[in-house]
């Protein structure tokens, strides 16, 4: 296991009392697994890295990270650990080249080397000629490939990352997804945080669904989709009078639930839609109603959400400025 | 040994940082002369006053003054240029290494030190031709107190800064402090000449005592109780100063 927390909390105080920003997390992440921690702002996720990653002390539980006990032994945490902070980790008027060999002499590698492997580093990450560049002008998507760098300089088997493609443009941020797979093929194991559906769906491994400060779901996106209980089907009618009957010819289908009609569309939820949808219909048919379309759709990730937790993710979609005064108040 | 390596880096890292900046360059060493050039004159007119009959040259007491206030105010405010680099993220990337919390602070630190020392001296050259004279190993020492000075202001101040994560705190929490001290410690012009009730005012400020000491060490008077008196005090002051900040890079919070 690179990752073994158990009972993991953490408490702030505030002027309005104190806050349990995480409330007892349990989680496990094996050797070369890219695991994500999904959910809104402020449900604990930065907080839990941030214990993880030994910038924070849990106010209980323990954990073993990268082999090392996270209350005993820190330094050893910090050794084999990378962190990529979600607010950046070099100066703007540094020079990209040396806040990367800087930080990995703090790591203990030797200047020269740490020179050697920043610059391939940098041609792996889509940074080329960019070593003697001021970091200011450096690109947002580029700056964010700057911070990997430096938390892969000094060969971590594990990495953090804490919302990697927050504020990303979309080609910036598949670009990004395409390093981070690359990282996992190189042997790492990733755990990383993310408020953006798509990007546990297209990245992880494994994801681990967090709420106020608690884990309310975990395992495969594929797994947690099928918990969701099935595909969405509608069904369009020609006729809005005859939707009673398609209503009662839906909901005797053998793992139909939430059957719903409003107005001229009927629709429910069953496992597996589309091997149902052939029946479906020529019963349908059979009863000599008229289909003016079908529609069948797999449950999203926010599906999820919305069912363990009652609200929906994208609701939660702020832009990234806001999202910097949640991590205030929470961090 | 590693801490000290690691100070080192830490060191290295902030003064290549300073050097890049070539405005910085340039006010670092024009401040102490613009305070030579252009209010130095003001004191000659009271000179007799001030020096009370010991020296003749005005300078002699300024200079030892103002390379004090050097060692206090320019270490006093560089806790702005931490919070910069933690809106940057640059702390939290140095505290997830496994380099000491002390040599993060420290190397920060000696930077300051080694400029307040650089400018002590360019401002000590200045004064040369404008009369100031002192013994060798009065400057020498006196330049001790302004790197020990430095360090404790500034390891405040990073302190100060960690804590407070912002500069609208920072500012008016600086001078809040520095004004008072400034008043206090008779580094523009010494207390003696100030009524009782101020005089026994600044007593309660410990940079008073190392102003005095200062200048009884420029003097030439190095075992006097006014020297011993100011080294007691800078040395208290480090130690408290340094103690504050490497608890503050320790926790947790910061």
């Amino acid at each position: 296991m690179m990752i073994e927390a158990r009972g993991l909390v953490r408490t702030f105080k505030t002027k309005r009392g104190p806050v349990q920003a995480v409330q007892g997390v349990d989680l496990d992440v094996a050797d070369g697994e890219i695991v994500g921690f999904l959910g809104p702002n402020g449900a604990g996720k930065t907080t839990t890295l941030r214990m993880l990653a030994t910038l924070i002390q849990p106010t209980s539980g323990t954990a073993t990270v990268a082999g090392c006990d996270l209350a005993k032994d820190p330094v050893g945490v910090r050794r084999g650990i990378g962190y990529v902070p979600q607010s950046g980790s070099t100066l703007p008027e540094a020079i990209a080249g040396d806040e990367v060999v800087d930080h990995a002499r703090l790591y203990g590698v030797p200047k020269a080397k740490a020179a050697a492997d920043g610059q391939r580093l940098f041609e792996e990450m889509d940074l080329p000629g960019l070593w003697r560049r001021q970091c200011k002008t450096l690109s947002g998507g580029q700056r964010r490939r700057l911070d990997i760098v430096m938390g892969l300089i000094h060969e971590p088997k594990l990495i953090f990352l804490d919302e990697p493609t927050t504020g990303l443009d979309p080609q910036a941020r598949a670009n990004l997804w395409e390093h981070i797979r690359g990282l996992r093929d190189r042997g790492a194991t990733i755990f990383l945080t993310t408020h953006y559906l798509d990007e546990a769906d297209a990245l992880c491994d494994r994801i681990l669904v967090i709420d106020h400060g608690k884990i309310v779901a975990s395992g495969t996106p594929e797994a947690l989709k099928q918990q969701v209980s099935g595909d969405a089907v509608r069904l369009s009618l020609a006729d809005a009078t005859q939707a009673p009957t398609v209503s009662k010819i839906a909901g005797e289908l053998d793992g139909a639930v939430e059957v719903e009609t409003d107005g001229d569309v009927v629709g429910f939820r069953i496992p597996r839609g589309g091997s149902v949808l052939p029946g479906l219909l020529r019963s349908i048919d059979a009863q000599g109603i008229e289909l003016q379309g079908v529609e069948v759709h797999r449950p999203t990730l926010d599906d999820v959400f919305l069912s363990m937790t009652g609200r929906s993710l994208r609701d939660e979609d702020i832009t990234p400025a806001q999202t910097e005064e949640k991590q205030e108040v929470v961090a | 040994m590693t801490t000290l390596r690691e100070t080192w880096i830490v060191f290295h890292r902030a003064m290549r940082l300073s050097l890049r900046n070539p405005m910085w360059s340039i006010l670092m060493l024009s401040q102490p002369l613009m305070y030579l050039f252009l209010f130095g004159p003001l004191l000659k007119p009271i000179t007799a006053q001030i020096s009370q009959g010991a020296t003749t040259n005005a300078y002699q007491v300024f200079i030892p003054g103002l390379i004090v206030q050097l060692g206090m105010f320019g270490a006093m405010f560089v806790g702005f240029g931490l919070i910069a680099e933690y809106r940057a993220g640059v702390i939290e990337a140095d505290r997830v290494t496994p380099a000491s919390r002390i040599a993060l602070m420290a190397g920060r630190v000696l930077r300051d030190v080694v400029v307040l020392v650089v400018q002590s001296i360019l401002l000590l050259l200045a004064a040369i031709p404008l009369g100031l004279r002192a013994p060798w190993s009065g400057v020498l020492l006196s330049l001790v107190i302004v790197a020990l000075l430095g360090a404790t202001f500034a390891s405040l101040s990073y302190s100060v800064a960690l804590i407070t994560k912002s500069e609208d705190a920072l500012a008016p929490l600086l001078n809040g402090i520095a004004m008072p001290l400034l008043l206090l410690s008779g580094i523009l012009l010494p207390m003696q000449i100030g009524p009782e009730w101020l005089q026994r005012l600044s007593d309660i400020s410990p940079l008073k005592h190392v102003v005095n000491g200062v200048r009884s060490l420029f003097r030439g008077d190095i075992s006097s109780s006014s020297s011993l008196w100011g080294l007691f005090w800078v040395v208290l002051l480090t130690v408290v100063g340094l103690a504050v900040g490497a608890r503050t890079f320790r926790k947790e919070s910061a």
